[in-house]
């Protein structure tokens, strides 16, 4: 099945006002840029945003943050985002900080058809707040409950016609995860190749989690901190 | 002399176990990966998804899709592996990891631990550090033993909102060694130079101290 679309105009078409978005990456790695940049064109509003960061000001979901565009965000960190802290304080913005596992294991129960489960993570602290609490061998666990979205907006290294995506590094990390819980999920890539030309022993996400493949126009792949070793 | 934050890193690597794979939180546990013990191997874990982290690229070699979990440019050692962060918590929360060092704000005698906000003042997230604390059996803090104002981060109870609760076993500050269990701190070691005074005054929370207190070694 081709699921592939000519342009980010295309591959973002529908997504309106007042919708939940998932969005992946970790930091600013692994981040679907072209993506944001034109949720920023679009000018849609009073989003809900599921993306473990927030960005950073300028760069990221931070200009989302910077044009107001947001109305909740649910993320584990935050920390790299003054503009983030400014409207969280302010009352602006709200916030659901959520553990990392559990953040990940919500989106990927999402999209596996498991309405909840029981972690460890949270328990004793205001994560738990209004929670379940059940113990299983002896330990205490918190019931925490499934994550979807209208649109998971996904970026990958190499994707197919087919919608099956590769995944390079670290750039991987919530991706694979949110493409299965998105109603729609998008996938911008950085090289996309017509069916049968990856190994279908290498795919990291099966086409079946994607509706819609286009590839990225330009990757700015911006480092958020450059630490090197000298030789 | 009170240890400085690689004197902390080093002798929370004493700690490590050959064949271990090893989570490093952001700052001073970050430093451990540079006190090895000779004749030992273990792999670093970074939660955002590789297992068999390496030290920082060479300048010009960085790549922007390889970072820790400090979203800091790293390398892959040979046999490293990459993954989603689904995966990379069941290593955590399954407890395939054998050893979490991680930072705090306060820790209790309790072995309650708080390091993820300041209520009013300071919003940035717990991160992976709930589930961390949550699942490894074997937990380190590495911290400086008081804060800025000078103040104790041994408490009897944590009074910043809580990461984890009974969790924490092992705390290596920059003065002492200290196993945290029947709702005390047990001193272990001191760091050289420092007095056992030195420590009870840095102290808030209940420290049993035993007969014999060694120097750390290096």
């Amino acid at each position: 099945m081709n699921k592939e679309v000519q342009n980010v105009e295309e591959a973002l078409a529908g997504i309106e006002d007042n919708m939940t978005l998932m969005l992946g990456g970790f930091g600013l790695c692994g981040i679907p840029e072209n993506s944001i940049a034109q949720l920023v064109k679009m000018g849609v509003r009073d989003l809900t945003c599921i993306s473990n960061n927030a960005g950073v000001d300028d760069f990221g979901l931070g200009l989302l943050l910077q044009n107001r565009q947001i109305k909740k965000m649910i993320s584990s960190y935050v920390g790299e985002n003054d503009e983030f802290e400014r409207q969280m304080l302010s009352g602006e913005l709200e916030v659901d900080l959520i553990p990392q596992g559990s953040l990940a294991e919500r989106c990927r129960a999402g999209g596996a058809g498991i309405p909840a489960f029981y972690t460890p993570a949270g328990y004793g602290t205001e994560v738990a707040d209004g929670k379940e609490v059940r113990e299983f061998n002896g330990k205490p666990h918190i019931l925490e409950s499934a994550l979807t979205a209208d649109y998971a907006i996904v970026k990958a290294w190499k994707g197919d016609t087919e919608g099956n995506l590769v995944f390079k590094a670290t750039a991987r990390n919530f991706n694979p995860m949110m493409a299965m819980a998105g109603k729609i999920t998008i996938a911008e890539v950085e090289e996309l190749v017509p069916a049968g030309e990856l190994d279908p022993n290498f795919i990291h996400t099966p086409g079946i989690f994607v509706q819609r493949i286009f590839k990225g126009e330009h990757f700015e792949k911006r480092i958020e901190q450059r630490t090197v070793r000298t030789k | 002399m009170a240890l400085d934050k690689n004197g902390i890193a080093q002798r929370i690597a004493q700690e490590l176990r050959d064949g271990w794979y090893v989570n490093l939180g952001i700052g001073i546990p970050t430093l451990v990966a540079n006190f090895i013990p000779e004749g030992i191997e273990v792999e670093f874990q970074s939660e955002n998804g590789i297992l068999g982290m390496g030290p920082f690229p060479f300048e010009g070699e960085e790549d922007a899709d390889l970072i820790n979990a400090g979203k800091q440019t790293i390398t892959a050692q040979k046999g490293a592996v990459f993954f989603d962060s689904a995966t990379s918590f069941a290593m955590i929360r399954g407890q395939h990891v054998h050893l979490t060092v991680l930072g705090a704000m306060e820790v209790a005698q309790n072995g309650d631990i708080a390091n993820w906000k300041i209520p009013g003042k300071m919003v940035k997230g717990m991160g992976g550090a709930m589930d961390l604390v949550a699942s490894a059996e074997n937990i380190i803090v590495a911290m400086m033993h008081t804060n800025r104002a000078g103040e104790s981060k041994l408490l009897e109870r944590c009074t910043l909102p809580l990461t984890g609760v009974g969790c924490v076993k092992k705390v290596v500050t920059n003065l002492a060694v200290m196993e945290i269990r029947d709702d005390a701190f047990h001193l272990l070691e001191r760091a050289p130079g420092v007095s056992i005074e030195d420590i009870k005054a840095a102290t808030a929370g209940k420290l049993v101290i035993p007969d014999n207190v060694p120097e750390m070694q290096f």
